[in-house]
């Protein structure tokens, strides 16, 4: 969402935004905007491969980063739910265990088809990287299916009721998870023991083109009339029904959509674990990433990056206090409850742009108030 | 008050106990209540209610606090689901329809309490609204392929337009939440008319404003009506309002419609003295 700090609205933006609506304004077109983002990325990933390969990045550290980036995944597309939509799903870690077992059990069937060994994939073959895409896509579609199964009755019940429901769901998935061998009679997920020979995939390279397209493919699907549907659903429901938003079917969109990529991070998961066990899927990941989405601030994609990738790396800074590191979790979310219970960042988004925009127009918080200042002046004069 | 100058256009009456004005006949009423009723329990909220309005009619209802006003919007806009009687739009019934596909179909509505998105854009609002004309896909969305960005254009520029009307393109990029009062008014109305209405309902527009604000109302809904050519009908219980911009007036008491005509006929009914101020003892 491209909106301004909560507490920094101005009261009386009126006139402030007229004088900008009169034309004097200058403007970025779009395809520069997307050269500037895309640019920025670019640097973000050379310089992060070069100091892996360089070796200034240690293998742990990488191994760090890679679980930042599926924690970003995990925590925007829980915002999706939470921030965007206003429900408060509890089910985060369901939907991602089923992507990543998705993912898993197609990789291991599709290598020995292709002919294909777990090495081919620390290199990198052109097959494997069509495969690792499929495989990915495989786990975010059967995330979504769950998504569509779940939503539908869930999301008649609001608050509370649907934090339960999705809860009580995300549990059915985890016990699903380790008795279905039993049940079809083959081995699937390999039950408690958990599935194993899942080649490691996973690298910083792909985690973080992963978590590019994902902010890029929520970012863009809010700023589009399906996402000023799900906005108006949770600014209010009834007048947005009233103005022809079909409830039900975007409720059920952003619900699935969120899945989606849960089962997306699911797969990028199980390639860094290499170890897929259900009972790593209990109710409280789904709360870490709950955390994170709060922590950030609900509906503000920056804040959830920030927050996840602060809540991933804290715990292993702490580890060598490990003793006391839920310790120090728990008193940094009192304090910030505390302190800032809109989030870090409320609403907020970054936008470079936005800021370079300003810049180019001499417009600067400071100085706007100065000139609005002035006009009420003239305009009692 | 220059409610008495403005010059209306003479009444028809139908078959059925309805008015409409006289530049309408010979099309469908845009729209038709018959024999609506709800009841909560064993309390009849409203009973028997007809309307029949003509495509261009603008139409008020009145009536004491709790006689049934805004529980008809509710039955007109498939909020609660009618006990008996049927709902025509065009000719259509709009029985088992969701609030949302009768919106699509035509009616829109402002409520008593403002509801606006808040925490989005003036302009947003109204996109919201323009949503029912909007028709990309998805994934044309996402991947922000040309439909996108030609829609998004054609749609931005429909949205200022729209905001033209009561002179808010100013207040743009404004949240709807930090509006003045009146204009929040304004833009229920105008979210409500992006969503391609034939009939908009507007419950109580003027509450809250002052003198001046409702003049200003009242050209408003009449400039809507001219340039949009839709029916509107609305709750009010401003009766310089009433007076001033309805063709035809309904006054509801306990649920039931006690009297129908013109503003004057109206004013002058024993029947609505009596709904308003009571008995008169005679001794």
């Amino acid at each position: 969402m491209d909106t301004q700090n909560a507490d920094a609205r101005p009261v009386i933006s009126a006139r402030a935004s007229s004088a900008s609506a009169s034309g004097t304004r200058k403007t970025l077109p779009m395809p520069v905007r997307y050269a500037i983002n895309a640019v920025l990325v670019l640097i973000f990933l050379v310089v992060g491969e070069l100091m892996i390969d360089g070796g200034v990045i240690t293998r742990y550290q990488s191994t760090v980063l890679e679980q930042v980036g599926i924690y970003i995944i995990l925590a925007v597309s829980l915002n999706i739910a939470t921030g965007y939509l206003g429900q408060l799903p509890l089910g985060h870690a369901g939907f991602m265990s089923v992507g990543g077992y998705g993912c898993a059990i197609f990789l291991t069937r599709m290598m020995p088809v292709l002919g294909l060994t777990a090495r081919d994939f620390v290199t990198g073959s052109p097959v494997c990287v069509f495969l690792l895409i499929g495989g990915l896509l495989v786990g975010g579609v059967c995330a979504a299916i769950c998504g569509i199964i779940i939503g539908i009755p869930a999301l008649r019940l609001k608050g509370d009721y649907l934090a339960i429901i999705t809860l009580a769901f995300s549990e059915i998935i985890r016990v699903v998870m380790l008795n279905i061998d039993a049940v079809v009679g083959f081995k699937l997920t390999g039950g408690a023991a958990g599935l194993t020979g899942i080649p490691g995939y996973t690298n910083f390279l792909n985690v973080f083109i992963t978590v590019v397209v994902v902010c890029f493919l929520i970012h863009t699907m809010m700023k589009s009339r399906h996402g000023r549907a799900i906005l108006a659903i949770r600014d209010n429901e009834i007048a947005a029904e009233a103005s022809g938003v079909n409830t039900t079917y975007y409720k059920t969109l952003a619900f699935v959509v969120s899945a989606f990529f849960a089962g997306v991070a699911g797969g990028l998961y199980a390639g860094c674990i290499g170890v897929m066990q259900p009972a790593v899927f209990g109710f409280m990941k789904s709360i870490e990433i709950l955390v994170m989405v709060v922590l950030g601030g609900m509906g503000s994609m920056l804040g959830s990056v920030i927050s996840a990738t602060f809540l991933t790396i804290l715990p292993e800074a702490l580890r060598a206090f490990s003793e006391y590191r839920m310790i120090v979790y728990a008193v940094v979310l009192i304090l910030v409850m505390i302190f800032r219970p809109q989030g870090l960042l409320g609403s907020y988004d970054f936008s470079l742009s936005r800021i370079i925009e300003r810049v180019m127009n001499r417009d600067f918080p400071w100085k706007k108030k100065q000139t609005v200042r002035a006009e009420e002046v003239s305009a009692d004069a | 008050m220059p409610s008495t100058n403005r010059k209306r256009s003479a009444l028809v009456q139908l078959e059925t106990p309805n008015l409409i004005p006289e530049r309408d006949l010979g099309h469908t009423p845009v729209l038709e209540a018959q024999h609506l009723g709800i009841e909560f329990g064993g309390l009849k909220a409203v009973d028997d209610f007809n309307i029949a309005m003509g495509r261009t009619e603008i139409s008020g209802l009145i009536g004491p606090n709790g006689a049934g006003k805004t529980t008809i919007f509710n039955l007109l806009t498939n909020v609660y689901r009618p006990t008996r009687g049927t709902v025509l739009l065009d000719g259509v019934d709009t029985a088992g329809k969701s609030v949302a596909e009768v919106n699509k179909m035509g009616i829109a509505r402002t409520f008593q309490n403002i509801r606006l998105f808040n925490d989005m854009t003036v302009e947003q609002n109204v996109l919201v609204g323009f949503g029912n004309a909007m028709t990309t896909h998805l994934l044309t969305d996402m991947l922000r392929l040309p439909g996108h960005w030609k829609q998004e254009a054609e749609f931005h520029e429909r949205a200022l337009e729209l905001l033209d009307i009561f002179d808010m393109r100013g207040f743009a990029d404004t949240w709807a939440g930090n509006l003045p009062y009146g204009a929040q008014r304004r833009l229920e109305i105008l979210r409500a008319l992006a969503t391609g209405p034939k009939v908009l309902l507007l419950d109580e527009p003027a509450a809250g404003m002052n003198p001046a604000e409702t003049e200003e109302l009242m050209e408003n809904i009449q400039k809507i009506r001219d340039e949009f050519q839709i029916a509107i009908l609305l709750i009010e219980h401003d009766m310089s309002l009433v007076m001033g911009v309805c063709e035809v007036v309904g006054v509801l008491d306990y649920g039931r419609i006690i009297a129908k005509g013109t503003p004057e006929e109206i004013q002058n009914d024993p029947k609505v003295i009596e709904a308003y101020l009571g008995k008169q003892e005679v001794n």
